[in-house]
């Protein structure tokens, strides 16, 4: 069973990740904030990672910039899923190493189009 | 909406577009009809309904029958239908001009998602024909603007930020990419002299939605707009009766071929 690691200060927003993710079949982690996340990471490298932008202690992307750096960092798929909708900013996360992203709110249907998108699904 | 009015709208659909309108579903009547019942300022669909039968105007008549036609909403739904769908534009436009139609267009996905494909490929030389019976739906179409909830529908992010800008709090596609595409309101009922003939046709999942009487004389219509060779293209699990003059493709399900050296029969 693949884990997915939900990254979101929004107790509500990673209720309803893991909804969706586990109907999904996978095996879902959370995170409060990056530094968190960061934590898991070294500890168990999950196959996919739903990532939030803004989040107090450490933000979306500078966990990516250090996920990648980490053992193993290459390895997750990482879907950003923020409230973001500036396409230039969109475009950076993906040069900086995202796999995908997700602007909220989102629904189940396109979780799963994102999730195939990043072969995840 | 009173079992008569459900039918009157059903007859209405049935005979200007072929559609066939289930009237035991009234939720769908209510769902479809209740947006149009608010645009138009009538205060619930049955009003709207009564408008249309006593005024009996034009306009009206084909809004309502607009509503109720299927819509494409996703860009690229099956991803697999276009990865084929490029290396054969691929493969064709290296040995002469290509026509593509996308039948029942609704709001331009798929047109676009075509022509999002061709520029990723660096394709030229492939012209691009959209209809459909909603003139509302093609105005959306042309103006290439998408809210956010849309433009996630089947479309990466890479696709997004490559193909996409920001317009106010909507996405609005590259204006070389509408460009490509030229827009005709048509319903799929009627003969379409003048569209001129075509190497693809795609009109998937649309004849699910017609009545049977209606589907044979639109996939005729679009027989005889398909070169030798040409292919329609249904949705994966539609399929056509041996009538229609065109073969499956081996391999592509959904996908049935002018025999090359046949015309397909009107």
């Amino acid at each position: 069973m693949k884990t997915c690691l939900v990254v979101d200060d929004s107790r509500v927003i990673r209720k309803v990740a893991r909804r969706i993710l586990e109907d999904l079949g996978f095996q879902v982690a959370e995170a409060g904030d990056g530094a968190d996340a960061l934590a898991f990471c070294r500890s168990t490298m999950p196959e996919a990672i739903l990532l939030d932008w803004h989040m107090p202690v450490m933000a979306g992307p500078e966990f990516l910039k250090r996920l990648r750096l980490e053992p193993g960092g290459e390895e997750p798929r990482v879907i950003f899923c923020s409230g973001e909708t500036q396409v230039e900013r969109i475009r950076e996360v993906l040069e900086s190493g995202a796999d995908e992203f997700i602007m909220k709110p989102f629904d189940a249907e396109i979780m799963v189009g994102k999730l195939c998108a990043a072969g995840l699904a | 909406m009173t079992p008569r009015e459900r039918d009157y709208v059903a007859g209405l659909c049935a005979t200007l577009a072929g559609l066939n309108v289930e009237t035991e579903r009234g939720y769908l009547l209510e769902t479809r009809l209740g947006a149009l019942a608010r645009r138009e300022g009538y205060g619930s669909v049955s009003e709207l309904a009564r408008a249309v039968r006593d005024r009996g105007e034009e306009r009206l008549i084909w809004a309502v029958v607009e509503a109720m036609a299927p819509a494409q909403t996703a860009f690229f739904r099956d991803p697999e239908v276009f990865a084929r769908i490029g290396d054969e534009l691929e493969a064709l436009a290296a040995r002469g001009t290509v026509r593509v139609w996308s039948a029942a267009c609704g709001s331009g996905q798929e047109i676009y998602s075509i022509a999002m494909l061709l520029e990723e490929r660096g394709v030229d030389g492939v012209e691009l024909f959209a209809s459909d019976i909603a003139e509302r739906l093609l105005e959306k179409a042309r103006t290439g603007l998408y809210n956010p909830f849309e433009a996630q529908q089947g479309l990466s992010a890479r696709r997004l930020v490559r193909h996409f800008a920001n317009s106010d709090d909507s996405f609005i596609l590259d204006p070389e990419i509408r460009r490509q595409v030229k827009w005709r309101r048509l319903n799929l009922m009627d003969a379409a002299p003048g569209v001129g003939s075509f190497d693809l046709i795609l009109c998937r999942h649309v004849l699910g939605s017609l009545l049977p009487q209606a589907r044979d004389r639109v996939i005729a219509n679009l027989s005889v707009a398909l070169r030798p060779g040409g292919r329609l293209v249904l949705g994966v699990k539609e399929t056509l009766s041996g009538a229609s003059g065109l073969v499956p493709v081996p391999g592509a399900p959904g996908v049935f071929e002018v025999p090359v050296g046949v015309r397909a029969a009107a």
